[in-house]
């Protein structure tokens, strides 16, 4: 029994929900203040992309912008150092990739829920848009942030097909749990890759029923 | 002391097109709902833009279009009441009132609890807005705008999130809390009563247009334009023919009247206050109208009757309106309906309105 891929797993879904959670964010609060419908539909949909496409061709797209010929991946490897490609940072980048579109529409969702005259009435009041996004807005928008957030993780630990693309399927160090199951089916050896399947069913199981206990839980106010 | 306002802005709806200043402490805004009342409070507020015109409040300019001035909200100190109170539910009644002070945290802390005290909030320091009543939360609401130090007061419908028995109950209430308050204050409504008991001098708006700008009691007492004329509750306006300056013709009752006033060319309508109108007696005098009773309403106070005047079909009008009058329950005779009786229409109660 090789316990390495739970190791990466949580590691790499753990780093990568928190690079999502504020970049999510961010770009969530980015996009609710854009006043042009326009600009705000266009830069939405560039957001929402990796949602929609397969994970293969966003794998694809990674691996053409960090492979070692290409300039984005030489530049790194070249001034920096870091070989991306098939190694366990990729991992994270596919993670985040993929994850990030769920973390950025609940946000967004949530913050565009709150209701405009609480944030007019902080600018009335001399608040300063910094202290009504995070006393006003956030504290409002919470619920929805934190289901946000669940999702996101989840789905960055069930990744798999641009993980596959851009980390390989090395063992110890970018073979994460789907991937393990995939080579222990692959293998013949059902029985290695039930273990696998039961911890994940167990752990989505344990983040659907946190989330729902904090969308549905009776607010204090 | 005071506000100047003359701003427009297009929306998909209408277009807003105000334009009052202040003269005097309180400032009645009155309009139907939707007719962008709340809209000219936002933009003086600074939280919508209008498209061109000048707000001045206190001799700053506050928008000005023409030389590109936009203070932002934050720096305009005005206090605003909105119409659903807008409390932080995140926040305690105590963080509420304290958004807007500025102060060291033994300061803040010594004005908060004065202000609690001064808005009867004792005991609620620590609950959330959720869990006041709608009295209190307008209470928590006036008093994080009186922390503020505002240079004007606008209220957006005070008291239209309250059940009417608090209501009668908050007026005195409020404006005892107002008095408290020795800047300007702006108060938005579509209640003809609150702005009539609040505010000195009132503007009337129809859809996104001031129409309207004087005193209170004058414009109830002698409205001049037909919108005017009903806003402010007068429930008898017809249509009329000048036949000579001093005698109508009101199309849709079918009858013939005398006035007081030499009319105008302008004037295109007459308005008549329902309690103006008085049954009488005698048949020889002027105005003296024979109608039978329509319909007969029972109120609180008052009998509304309806009338229909015993006239030939009117020419000009399909229909026959009727005309409301209100007789107080003292005064009261025994009239059923279909009972034939004589009205007065008095000549100085005739109100003369342009379209």
């Amino acid at each position: 029994m090789d316990w390495s891929p739970f190791i990466i797993s949580l590691k790499t879904a753990s780093l990568a929900i928190i690079v999502t959670f504020f970049i999510g964010i961010f770009s969530a609060r980015y996009v609710t203040n854009i006043k042009s419908d326009k600009i705000k539909s266009i830069i939405d949909g560039i957001l929402i992309v990796p949602l929609v496409l397969p994970p293969t061709v966003v794998g694809f797209i990674l691996l053409l912008t960090f492979g070692v010929n290409r300039p984005v991946g030489r530049f790194l490897l070249e001034f920096l150092g870091v070989k991306i490609v098939f190694s366990w940072i990729a991992t994270v980048i596919a993670a985040v990739i993929v994850s990030f579109p769920l973390m950025y529409r609940s946000a967004r969702g949530a913050f565009e829920q709150v209701d405009k005259e609480l944030i007019m009435a902080g600018r009335t009041l001399g608040m300063s848009e910094e202290k009504i996004f995070w006393s006003v807005v956030m504290p409002n928008a919470l619920p929805g942030v934190a289901s946000g957030g669940f999702l996101a993780f989840a789905r960055g630990l069930g990744e798999f097909g641009a993980t596959a693309m851009i980390a390989g399927n090395i063992a110890n160090r970018t073979r994460t749990i789907p991937l393990a199951i995939y080579s222990e089916v692959a293998a013949g050896n059902i029985r290695g890759a039930y273990v696998y399947v039961i911890v994940i069913l167990i752990v989505s199981f344990i983040l659907l029923f946190i989330m729902n206990y904090f969308t549905y839980k009776g607010k204090k106010y | 002391m005071a506000l100047f306002v003359s701003i427009k802005k297009k929306f998909k709806e209408f277009d807003l097109d105000v334009k009052f200043k202040t003269d005097g402490k309180y400032l009645g805004i009155l309009g139907a709902s939707g007719s962008g009342k709340s809209l000219t409070l936002k933009c003086i507020a600074g939280v919508e833009t209008p498209d061109e015109g000048r707000i001045e409040l206190n001799g700053k300019i506050l928008f000005d279009s023409k030389k590109n001035i936009n203070i932002r909200p934050q720096e305009r100190k005005i206090g605003y009441l909105f119409q659903n109170y807008a409390l932080f539910p995140n926040m305690t009644v105590e963080r509420n009132i304290g958004t807007g002070i500025e102060l060291s945290k033994e300061d803040k802390k010594t004005k908060i609890k004065k202000l609690i005290n001064l808005f009867h909030l004792e005991g609620m320091e620590n609950k959330y807005p959720s869990q006041l009543s709608g009295g209190q939360q307008q209470r928590v609401a006036l008093a994080r705008i009186f922390a503020y130090n505002p240079n004007i007061l606008m209220l957006d419908e005070p008291f239209s999130a309250l059940d009417c028995f608090l209501k009668e109950q908050l007026h005195t209430e409020i404006s005892d809390l107002l008095k408290l308050y020795d800047g300007e204050v702006l108060m938005v409504s579509h209640s003809r009563d609150e702005i009539y008991k609040f505010c000195e001098n009132l503007v009337i708006i129809e859809n996104g247009k001031s129409i309207h700008t004087g005193n209170t009691k004058e414009a109830f007492k002698k409205p001049k334009f037909l919108t005017s004329a009903s806003l402010t509750g007068c429930k008898n306006i017809t249509k009329i023919e000048i036949i000579d300056p001093f005698n109508i013709y009101a199309v849709d009752w079918g009858i013939y009247l005398k006035i007081k006033k030499k009319i105008s060319m302008h004037t295109k309508y007459i308005g008549i206050r329902a309690h103006d109108i008085k049954m009488v007696q005698e048949k020889n005098d002027e105005n003296i109208i024979f109608c039978s009773v329509v319909k007969i309403v029972e109120e609180m106070y008052e009998f509304a009757v309806f009338l229909k005047a015993n006239t030939n079909i009117p020419k000009g009008s399909k229909k026959n309106t009727r005309i409301w009058m209100n007789i107080k329950k003292d005064e009261w005779s025994d009239i059923n309906i279909n009972d034939e009786i004589y009205i007065k229409i008095p000549e100085d109660s005739i109100m003369l309105l342009e379209k």
